[in-house]
């Protein structure tokens, strides 16, 4: 018994680990689509979309394994989760079909009115999917009502202005990671345009950092008593001063040339940091504020099945990954393709 | 009761799990196909330095980036159906088909994606020997993919190795058990067959369409013609032998499925009739303007001549299957198959006679035939999923005990939305791949690569790229 306890916490971290690397890889691809406005001439748009055409499928696929992980590790989170946010897993999924079809559809369209559609759809797939997802979170954090083994609540209860607002959020968020990533691959002018628009995203995802931090103890008495009860301050003091500390290089690694890939590196330290954050107010609870980890984890044959493979098997797909990232490193060349 | 147009919530579930994988699954099965063909086109290509393999490959792989695109989105929309619409079903067989469907991630979608950028785009950047193994890695990926899936959907049909917990969960004993459940084997089998025999129906189709617009002398379409007959003609007797089979394990484990199938309300004493065709009237137990074949069902059946056989009238009526649905798609099925098996045949006779290239009527039955496996692969689930009900895990859960609690109004209306951005969405990617069909594969096919396509992502060139580049052949 000793070892299926330690296994949930496994499969808790990994989990949290899969969705972590989801949002950082995703994060900036869906940034992508969030920039696309600001970027009206087509020859920029096809060097952007062509930043992350080879990668994006991989990077959604992490998506698929935090379902998927969730579905096994932890069935009755599923089972309860997904009927609770069901209209906002439906518009993510519609969101996500449009801008996954727009890398290919895009080059196929022959006239110039279809290539705006699908440019539309790029765009608004993308801005919906980031919303969506941070609503979904804010709506986990705020807490699900539950009822035996199902979901117990109304279907309009993860409409509120703070589920609104982590929306806000994570939509700047993904655009300051698309941001940093195309500081990384385009050059000269363009790459000026992107460091600004790169700092706006900067201030905007600080201020709301800032607000959902201050607004997360008062959700909860449990979440107040976590974060700004003594003595536990002590211990999670940290997490703000990193992010602190993270906030104010940033800042400078964008306000000065070179080191190209250092605000992406920075961009995803913050992120990881507000996961980490995340994390402390909810563990151990995998729907607050009922159900922990234990309460809804799947027996521990299925746990155990699972966890051998994919202790085996992760290892190897971050080294094909990366692979695949290293094979298509580099500035990306405006003259390509249009010879 | 809560309904949305007349219909409950359950009925608008299920509808909305059909068409969603119906339509998944038409992506799917021809990139399986068409990865596996890429991959051999390539190994010919590199072996032989023959440029018209690289043109084919060049013109299909541009077909197979919009259709993986398509299955791609249409398949994250799946992994999420099971949480959405069968909260039930997922809380208490999640524990099973969790971790096989994890396994799928882990070992299947990873490797495709992984590799995918590689092989569409990195033929330069990573020289021949990496992007064949690219190639590889993509088309087994499609194969794992398919052989997870079906692990879990057999052991929906053929539960097996599992106890049943105190909270309703179904807790796994036997893992080996589970994967390799009793209909898994065949289910995998005549699945992916059919995938190869849909897509080599495509394949066919296209290059008679060029033949019959007298394009012979395109570039590589007798080629694509030539190796899509030969599958055809060395496929299509294989899938009929792999259906057979599991009718019979089917027969075994799910007798009221064939009872639909074959259209057998009433039981057979003495030598079993083989329906042929008729009208299944499922109110008065019987099959109407009934055209059969004495004696001949229990030789399929293999229950010999004079064999004998329960009929539906000794399941319980709320267990019977909707026989109508069954018995049609079932039919539609085995139709297209021996057409199949007819085509293959006749392309063989050609091939012999020397006419394979000319004779234009064989051409037009391949143009007609070219949707015949996709179509006979969405008849045949249809008849699997059908022939289930009303269960979800067979015998052990109900359909009815599967759903979640959500409103018929909130079903429905994501039902109309999926309806109609499905068709939207989906339709125009399918009016870009027949686009790109009609015109024939040219001479230095531009691939997915060189030409206006998402494809333009090179960035500045690796050093080792430039000797890599000077060891292909230049055509
Ligand atoms: C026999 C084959 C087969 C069947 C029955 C299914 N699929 Fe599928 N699926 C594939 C074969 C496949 C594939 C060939 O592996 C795809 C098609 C294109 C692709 O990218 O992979 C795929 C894609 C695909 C993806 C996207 C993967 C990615 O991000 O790369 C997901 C999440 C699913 N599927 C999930 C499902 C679920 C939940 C199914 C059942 C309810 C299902 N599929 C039925
Ligand atoms: C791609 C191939 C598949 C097709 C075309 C297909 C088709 C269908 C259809 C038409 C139904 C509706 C039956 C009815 O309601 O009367 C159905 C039901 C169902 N199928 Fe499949 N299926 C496929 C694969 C799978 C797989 C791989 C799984 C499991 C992982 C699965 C799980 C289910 C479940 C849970 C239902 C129950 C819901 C219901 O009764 O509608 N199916 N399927
Ligand atoms: C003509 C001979 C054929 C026979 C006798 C045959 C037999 C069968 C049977 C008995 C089933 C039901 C399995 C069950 O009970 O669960 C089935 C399902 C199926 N068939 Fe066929 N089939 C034939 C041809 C084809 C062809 C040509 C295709 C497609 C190209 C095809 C694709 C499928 C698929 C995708 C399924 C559902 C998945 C499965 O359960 O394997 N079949 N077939």
């Amino acid at each position: 018994m000793d070892i299926s306890f330690d296994l949930t916490i496994a499969w808790a971290l990994l989990l949290a680990f899969a969705v972590y690397v989801y949002v950082a890889l995703d994060g900036f691809d869906l940034g992508i689509g969030i920039l696309y406005p600001f970027f009206p001439e087509k020859r920029d748009r096809d060097l952007l979309m062509n930043s992350v055409a080879p990668v994006w499928d991989g990077n959604e696929t992490w998506l698929v394994l935090g379902g998927g992980g969730l579905f096994a590790a932890f069935p009755l989170a599923y089972a309860i989760i997904m009927p609770a946010v069901y209209p906002l897993i439906i518009a993510m999924l519609l969101a996500l079909i449009f801008r996954g079809v727009a890398f290919e559809f895009r080059f196929r369209a022959e006239h110039r009115w279809a290539q705006k559609l699908w440019d539309g759809a790029f765009i608004g797939g993308s801005v919906l999917a980031a919303f969506v997802q941070g609503v979904i979170l804010g709506a986990l954090l705020q807490g699900i009502e539950v009822d035996g083994r199902a979901y117990g609540g109304g279907w309009w209860d993860w409409l509120t202005p703070f589920t609104q607002v982590c929306g806000l959020a994570v939509v700047c968020g993904y655009a300051l990671l698309g941001a940093c990533w195309l500081n990384i691959k385009v050059e000269g002018a363009i790459q000026a345009r992107v460091r600004r628009l790169a700092r706006i995203a900067a201030l905007l995802t600080v201020g709301f950092i800032v607000a959902v931090s201050l607004w997360t103890p008062f959700l909860d008495p449990a979440y107040f008593e976590r974060w700004l009860g003594w003595p536990d301050i002590l211990k999670v003091a940290a997490v703000p001063i990193v992010v602190a500390v993270l906030i104010l290089a940033l800042g400078r690694a964008l306000l000065r040339e070179g080191r190209d890939w250092l605000p992406l590196g920075l961009a995803l330290a913050l992120f990881l940091l507000c996961f980490i954050g995340l994390g402390v107010s909810m563990w151990p609870y995998v729907i607050p504020p009922s159900v922990t980890i234990w309460d809804a984890a799947s027996p521990f044959k299925s746990q155990l099945f699972m966890f051998v493979g994919a202790v085996v098997l992760v290892p190897i797909i971050l080294a094909y990954t990366g692979y695949a990232y290293w094979v298509f490193r580099g500035k990306l060349d405006p003259e390509q393709g249009y010879h | 009761m809560d309904t949305f147009l007349g219909l409950d919530a359950l009925m608008l579930a299920r509808i909305q799990f059909g068409f969603t994988i119906a339509f998944h699954f038409i992506f799917p099965a021809f990139t399986i196909g068409l990865a596996s063909y890429l991959a051999v086109l390539n190994g010919i290509y590199l072996w032989t330095k023959d440029s018209r393999y690289l043109d084919l490959f060049s013109y299909w792989v541009k077909i197979f980036a919009i259709t993986f695109a398509m299955g791609v989105v249409s398949g994250i929309v799946m992994s999420y159906q099971f949480g959405t619409n069968w909260s039930v079903f997922s809380d208490r067989a999640g524990p099973i088909i969790g971790p096989l469907m994890a396994y799928e991630v882990l070992t299947a979608f990873f490797l495709e994606a992984g590799f995918l950028g590689i092989m569409l785009f990195g033929r330069d950047r990573v020289g021949p020997a990496l992007h064949m193994t690219a190639c590889l890695m993509v088309a087994a990926g499609t194969a794992i993919s398919a052989t997870w899936i079906l692990s879990v959907n057999s052991w929906m049909h053929t539960p097996v190795g599992f106890a049943m917990g105190d909270n309703g969960q179904f807790l796994p004993q036997d893992w080996w058990a589970i994967v390799f459940n009793p209909s898994f084997p065949y289910r995998l089998a005549h699945t992916l067959i059919a995938a190869y025999l849909a897509t080599a129906f495509i394949v066919g189709g296209v290059g008679a369409w060029h033949l019959l617009r007298r394009r012979a002398d395109a570039h590589g379409v007798r080629k694509m013609y030539s190796m899509a007959m030969w599958m055809a003609l060395l496929v299509a007797p294989l899938q009929i032998v792999a259906g057979h089979e599991q009718g019979l394990n089917t027969l075994e484990y799910q007798p009221p499925k064939i009872m639909a199938m074959e259209g057998h309300f009433e039981s057979h004493e003495n030598g079993i009739p083989l329906v042929l065709l008729g009208l299944p009237n499922q109110e008065e137990g019987r099959v109407d303007y009934k055209i059969e074949i004495p004696r001949v069902g229990g030789l399929i059946l293999g229950q010999g001549w004079n064999g004998s056989m329960a009929g539906l009238d000794t399941v319980p009526d709320a267990l019977e299957p909707p026989v109508a649905v069954v018995f049609w798609s079932f039919r539609v099925m085995v139709g297209l198959g021996l057409l199949m098996l007819a085509v293959g045949l006749w392309s063989g006779w050609a091939r012999w006679r020397g006419t394979l290239y000319t004779d234009r009527w064989l051409h037009r039955a391949s143009v007609l035939m070219a949707p015949a496996g996709l179509v006979a692969i969405i008849a045949g689930w249809i008849t699997t999923e059908v022939g289930r009900q009303p269960f979800t895990v067979y015998g052990e859960m109900m359909t009815a005990d599967s759903a979640s609690p959500i409103a018929a109004s909130a079903v429905g209306a994501s039902l109309m939305a999926f309806i109609v951005i499905y068709f939207a969405v989906f339709g125009a990617g399918i009016l870009y791949i027949l686009r790109l069909m009609w015109y024939p594969p040219h001479r230095r096919e531009p691939d997915a690569k060189s030409e206006p396509g998402p494809i333009r992502t090179a960035g500045s060139t690796p050093a080792q790229q430039v000797e890599e580049s000077t060891s292909q052949p230049a055509e």
